[in-house]
């Protein structure tokens, strides 16, 4: 963890940084793989094809990136989910050739090490490095719901993302708030993009985000120094420019109005759409119904779960993950039944200030009937 | 606030607890009114029993023009049963609407294809433009027009469009087009009570009520 990004010599070994080239020579990575890796991070992008070429030859004269991992209020799973893929692959190799100099979970190191550690890298790639962040930062308080090294989230984040290259944003924490920002949200919690107003940004949100997303998303910035094409929430659009709902297995049934009731019910068993279950596919951007999980095998909606629609913002207050979408937020029982006391007891109302005026129509209408029959009746006598 | 959320949230809620109190409102404010009596005495061979079934010949009968009036009532009155059917299957036989009948009073039923739907969907606007063309090129029609009639079919109009741009994905974004329905829904809810929409629960008993008293006089329904 002490090269540099900046092809400058080692100060410590006096080499060059080795490219990334050099590393799966070393490593025992054929040409070949390299190139099909290129290929195929190019494609999921939805680069042109040549496009992978140039990719590939740009990635294998790339240096060590230098990234500063920072992880505040977070739980560790988008962590989990980029360390525990089911089989070595190439996008493990694109980590191991990362400059991870700072990150809580994976540094050896502990303490003011750490720190110093992180200054450092700072210091050595000024303008140059990445910072990626997990978690979501507390900013009511003065910020003391999460503090590292007597440093709130805040300051941390102020004072790292200072000399900058981009910042990633991952998570859905990270980028919208998540779980920590969820109502009533008691730390004042905000993503990262409320805070980082001057550098290149990229959301990369998922509860947790795909690791291809991830890697692929640095391999792009590696390979051509900038950052993808991004939507309107500042998400990589190769990744997220489609709906779960438009790529999904189980679309045709939900064309056909075949939908599963419960969990357990024939239409689950035959996999039929779980939009009445309270999928949240037609409104969640994401590639989990293409690039899958755990290596391709499956995706939540393929193991018989409706999505949570975990990469868009505020997913854990849209009103429950069990009701359908075309429902209202919260539940309407009390506000109706008030409502409708009180539009029956306006019609009564209403009915009986009617009677009264009828009532009172007709008795001056009665008076004045007989008082002309009276007056009548005398002038003929 | 993301626009789905306040479409989902409040704005539905709102628009909900107005047409619940609105519709209640007009019609026991209806109901509850004094019984007009009918001075005459009933047409010879007439019981209360057929004044009964005169109420529902009433609603039933005027489903239809009567032939004298087949020629100049036909395009509108086919028009209308297209439209009105149209809607009745977009409104009740789609999954997603019946998810949301469901989630309110617990009550479904089996819905039709999405598809399906979606092509009774584009029919039923066609015929619902089709009734506002009608009503600008006819000059009576065009005479006795206000703003009721025209706001009222644009509110009607308006959910059948949102949602078949939000199915369809035309225009905009997903989220963004059924916000934009839900949001039409809930124009639609709001104004139901106060302009003539409110026919759709009226309509018994202004025809009921001419039938029986029709069958009281011996006339013809």
């Amino acid at each position: 963890m002490t090269t540099n990004s900046s092809g400058k010599k080692n100060l410590t070994t006096g080499r060059q940084p080795e490219t990334l080239s050099d590393m799966l020579q070393r490593r025992g990575v054929s040409r070949r793989a390299f190139l099909k890796y290129a290929a195929m991070t190019a494609s999921l992008m939805a680069l042109p094809p040549t496009m992978a070429n140039v990719m590939a030859a740009n990635l294998a004269r790339a240096r060590r990136q230098s990234v500063i991992w920072l992880s505040f209020q977070e739980c560790t799973g988008c962590t989990e989910s980029l360390t525990r893929s089911m089989r070595p692959t190439l996008e493990d190799l694109i980590f191991d050739f990362i400059s991870l100099d700072y990150h809580h979970t994976l540094q050896a190191v502990s303490g003011h090490a750490a720190e110093e550690a992180r200054r450092n890298a700072m210091k050595e790639n000024k303008g140059k490095y990445i910072v990626i962040v997990d978690g979501s930062v507390p900013i009511k308080d003065g910020g003391i719901y999460s503090m590292i090294a007597g440093m709130t989230n805040l300051q941390i984040l102020e004072e790292t993302v200072n000399d900058a290259f981009a910042v990633v944003a991952v998570g859905t924490c990270a980028a919208y708030g998540g779980l920590p920002h969820a109502d009533p949200n008691p730390t004042g919690a905000v993503p990262i993009s409320d805070l980082v107003k001057d550098k290149p940004l990229i959301n990369l949100p998922g509860c947790p985000p795909i690791p291809e997303v991830m890697s692929g998303t640095l391999s792009y910035v590696l390979s051509f120094g900038k950052i993808p094409e991004l939507d309107h929430l500042a998400r990589p659009l190769s990744f997220y420019g489609e709906t779960i709902h438009d790529r999904c297995y189980r679309r045709p049934f939900y064309d056909r109005g075949l939908f599963a009731k419960s969990f357990d019910d024939e239409g689950a068993r035959k996999g039929w759409c779980l939009y009445e279950l309270g999928c949240k596919g037609p409104v969640a951007y994401n590639s989990c119904a293409t690039m899958k999980w755990n290596g391709g095998v499956s995706f939540p909606i393929q193991s018989g779960h409706g999505c949570l629609g975990c990469s868009e913002p505020n997913f854990w207050d849209m009103g429950g993950f069990y009701k359908p979408l075309s429902t209202g937020l919260g539940n309407m029982g009390s506000a109706l039944a008030g409502a409708a006391v009180a539009g029956a007891a306006l019609g009564g109302g209403s009915a009986w200030l009617a009677r009264k005026h009828q009532g009172e129509y007709m008795k001056n209408l009665v008076d004045h009937e007989k008082d002309k029959a009276g007056q009548n009746s005398k002038k003929e006598n | 606030m993301e626009l789905l959320e306040f479409a989902r949230g409040p704005a539905l809620q709102s628009a909900m607890v107005i047409f619940v109190a609105g519709v209640l409102w007009r019609i026991i404010g209806i109901l509850a009114l004094p019984f007009i009596s009918i001075p005459s005495r009933a047409r010879k061979g007439v019981l209360p029993e057929g004044e009964v079934k005169g109420w529902f010949e009433g609603i039933w009968r005027r489903m239809w023009p009567h032939k004298s009036f087949i020629r100049q009532a036909l395009f509108s009155t086919i028009n209308g049963h297209v439209y009105h059917i149209g809607l009745f299957v977009v409104v009740f036989l789609f999954a997603p609407h019946i998810a949301f009948i469901k989630d309110l009073t617990g009550l479904s039923w089996a819905s039709l294809p999405s598809n399906l739907v979606n092509a009774v969907g584009v029919v039923t606007a066609a015929s619902l433009i089709a009734a506002l063309i009608h009503r600008l090129t006819n000059p009576v029609q065009r005479l006795i027009s206000t703003f009721n009639d025209y706001f009222s079919w644009f509110v009607t109009l308006a959910p059948v469009l949102t949602g078949l741009l939000a199915v369809s994905h035309l225009g905009a974004r997903y989220e963004t087009l059924l916000a934009i329905h839900l949001l039409s829904i809930a124009l639609l809810l709001i104004w139901f009570p106060f302009g003539k929409l409110m026919h759709a629960f009226l309509f018994v008993v202004s025809r009921g009520a001419t039938g029986a008293r029709m069958k009281h006089r011996g006339a013809q329904i």
